[in-house]
């Protein structure tokens, strides 16, 4: 009953309920709108508490095995240090909380990234393939959009930009637009399954 | 010929990384300047913010991380110096946590550059965790949903904000985003209030929002850097014409090693199909 | 070259990511796991400050208002996965979550996604009238939309005219693909140009703004 009747319950009720509100414009159906939006963010804000924890969990666990100490101790430290940053000296313009963001955060996780600049170099020499016709036509398309949309394509002649404008608003965005029909009719189905608990995985084992 | 075409389909990733790195930095350390085209969806949005009546209200939506900042954080700032120095109040606000200190950053920077003051002229709201619920709060009462302001200010007693109550105040919604999320925006925002939609996206996401640029549902886009040099160039412009002094120029900076790591890609791609169709896999298939 | 330390540390550690792209190494490690335990400890607060505690918390200790306990009681039954007894209650926030957005999804996916794009394709806006060029590209964008679909249809085998139908799809499947590649090249080299603009200027000082 706790384990499962009640959840399918909850999220029948609130999935017919939300979806039906749109429609009736009736003033206890707005009131109960507002009032569920405004606990969403509230409920979603503390799904936090899961996420940290289970990292916490994961890197504890390997410290008190003996495993990767140095750098299971790094991310428990940092984490622990940024969180009481923030909690003691606040998260302004001029805190040391904003600080420690923009000069450790922002440097890793933009770097971490860059890396795949090199990555798609090196797949572009090894990976693509013109095999077949449909792998022509997608490098085709690739090397006109690619050389249309930098400035020197436009240098060269302002009719390859405009080419390459071309292919994005018309066949690609036809092409865009079947897989977004096609998406959209699945979210659909997919929320139509959950609400009536027909799509259970997400109670998990 | 065949033999060197051979060797070059086993040529070290290291080398291939090495051309890259010389590919980008010498176009940063000399630059040539090639000059920027303008695309339809940058010049919708920028002529759109344009035409604004002063003192017109619009929502920047910080939803990008620092994993995409080079290529968006250049377009929040370009549109927050066009909004601000054409007296429309911007209000910074975000559904990516990540993005907080990102958005925090471009206001403080954009609203001290220009001199403009933090809740008269523009205000930052800070994050909320959850998507839908935000964007459909804000449709109500954008006071349920963001009670305070990023700093813990209640928005009633920010001025800028006294006469702010949802959509209906808000001429324009911008989402910066490295992901889907502008659809976000499109699906609730704008299909259940009408609120105008514009987005800044990343180049890899740009392919997908042509659709919703055809059927009206976007009023315009920046897309990558291109688009961020795009919006770059005629917020220069327009500063030039307003006689004030040109603001940093990043993205513009980044268009001529963008256009000779193109063209090394390119040079990849056709190589590393000659040597793939000169060995002996390549020449069977 | 630049004299803030802040900039040496963001400089330094952007080196420590880079040295990946030779091997492996304990500097990138190093770096990988402190950039987990920053990212946790700037969300903690974030969620804290712009999530918990205007969301929840000041409603009940600030205005009093006891309803504000029912979405607190939810979250935090989050908790209720550290406890291995009673972690299926974790079930109970996650359901009120789900429910709510897969209600909200349905209008606004059928409304935005598929009406508003159906609308386009089908009923061609008037400036696709205005010249030949116009005119065809907007057949072409039905026939593509409509060629498309019938490829991801699969319901049915693929023979006579869906077949026909679908190899026109590939065809414009191909080209869209092209498309987000071509512009993904650039977003990839973005970001490294990016790091570099950082490097090669705030920290070295060689490129002047």
């Amino acid at each position: 009953m706790l384990q499962r009747t009640i959840p399918l319950v909850i999220v029948f009720v609130m999935g017919i309920l939300t979806t039906l509100q749109f429609y009736i414009p009736h003033p206890i159906s707005q009131e109960f709108y507002r009032t569920t939006i405004d606990w969403m963010n509230g409920i979603s804000s503390m799904a936090i508490i899961l996420a940290i924890g289970s990292l916490i969990k994961h890197h504890w666990t390997k410290v008190s095995r003996g495993q990767n100490v140095v750098y299971s101790t790094t991310t428990l430290v940092s984490l622990a240090f940024m969180a009481l940053i923030g909690f003691i000296g606040g998260i302004g313009q001029h805190s040391l909380f904003q600080k420690l963001f923009e000069n450790v955060q922002i440097p890793l996780q933009a770097t971490m990234f860059s890396l795949l600049a090199f990555f798609m170099a090196s797949a572009a020499y090894r990976a693509f393939r013109a095999k077949t016709f449909e792998a022509t036509l997608l490098l085709l398309a690739a090397f006109i959009v690619m050389i249309g949309m930098i400035p020197l394509g436009y240098y060269i002649s302002p009719g390859i930009s405009q080419f390459s404008q071309w292919i994005l608003d018309v066949p690609n965005m036809a092409a865009k637009r079947g897989i977004m029909i096609g998406v959209g009719l699945g979210m659909i189905s997919t929320s139509l399954k959950i609400i009536l608990g027909i799509e259970r995985n997400w109670l998990g084992g | 010929m065949r033999d060197f075409l051979l060797k070059l389909g086993n040529i070290d990733r290291r080398v291939i990384y090495g051309i890259i790195a010389i590919g980008v930095i010498i176009p940063l350390l000399r630059p040539i300047g090639l000059p920027e085209n303008i695309t339809p969806p940058v010049k919708h949005l920028y002529d759109y913010i344009d035409s604004l009546p002063k003192g017109s209200v619009i929502i920047l939506s910080i939803d990008y991380d620092a994993t995409v900042l080079p290529e968006v954080h250049p377009m929040v700032l370009a549109v927050l110096r066009h909004a601000m120095v054409r007296g429309i109040k911007p209000i910074g606000l975000g559904l990516n946590p990540a993005g907080t200190g990102l958005g925090l950053d471009a206001f403080s920077k954009v609203g001290k550059e220009l001199g403009k003051k933090y809740g008269i002229d523009f205000v930052y709201l800070g994050f909320k965790p959850n998507v839908s619920a935000t964007i459909l709060g804000l449709g109500e009462d954008i006071r349920k949903v963001f009670p305070t302001d990023y700093f813990g200010t209640p928005i009633d007693s920010i001025p800028m904000l006294k006469n702010v109550r949802n959509y209906n105040d808000i001429a324009l919604t911008i989402s910066f985003s490295g992901s889907s999320l502008p659809e976000n925006w499109i699906m609730y925002a704008n299909a259940r209030y009408g609120e105008k939609i514009a987005c800044g996206v990343t180049a890899v996401m740009a392919a997908d929002f042509y659709p919703y640029l055809q059927t009206g549902q976007l009023i315009g886009m920046i897309a990558g850097l291109k688009g961020a040099a795009e919006y770059e160039t005629l917020v220069n412009r327009l500063f030039r014409r307003l006689g004030l002094k040109k603001p940093s120029v990043i993205a513009i900076r980044g268009m001529d090693a963008n256009s000779l790591a193109h063209v090394l890609i390119m040079i990849f791609i056709i190589l590393g199909n000659l040597a793939y169709f000169s060995s002996k896999r390549g020449r069977k298939e | 070259m630049s004299h803030d330390p802040w900039v040496w540390i963001s400089a330094i550690l952007s080196l420590f990511i880079f040295s990946f792209l030779y091997r492996d190494n304990p500097f990138y490690k190093f770096a990988e796991h402190l950039l987990v335990g920053v990212s946790a400890g700037y969300y903690l607060n974030i969620y804290w400050y712009n999530g918990i505690y205007p969301n929840i918390v000041s409603h009940i200790i600030k205005e009093h208002n006891l309803l504000y306990i029912v979405p607190l009681f939810l979250g935090l039954l989050y908790f209720a996965i550290f406890i291995p007894k009673f972690s299926y209650f974790i079930r109970w926030p996650i359901a009120f979550l789900l429910g709510t957005a897969s209600g909200f999804a349905i209008p606004a996916a059928f409304q935005a996604r598929i009406m508003e794009q159906a609308k386009g394709t089908i009923l061609f806006s008037p400036s696709s009238y205005n010249s030949p060029l116009a005119f065809i590209n907007a057949v072409l964008i039905f026939i593509g939309v409509l060629t498309v679909l019938s490829y991801f249809f699969f319901s049915k085998e693929h023979k006579g005219g869906l077949k026909i139908s679908s190899k026109i799809g590939i065809i414009f499947l191909m080209i869209g693909f092209g498309a987000s590649f071509g512009y993904t090249v650039m977003a990839r080299v973005s970001l490294l140009i990016g790091r570099l603009q950082f490097l090669l200027g705030t920290w070295l000082g060689l490129i002047k703004y």
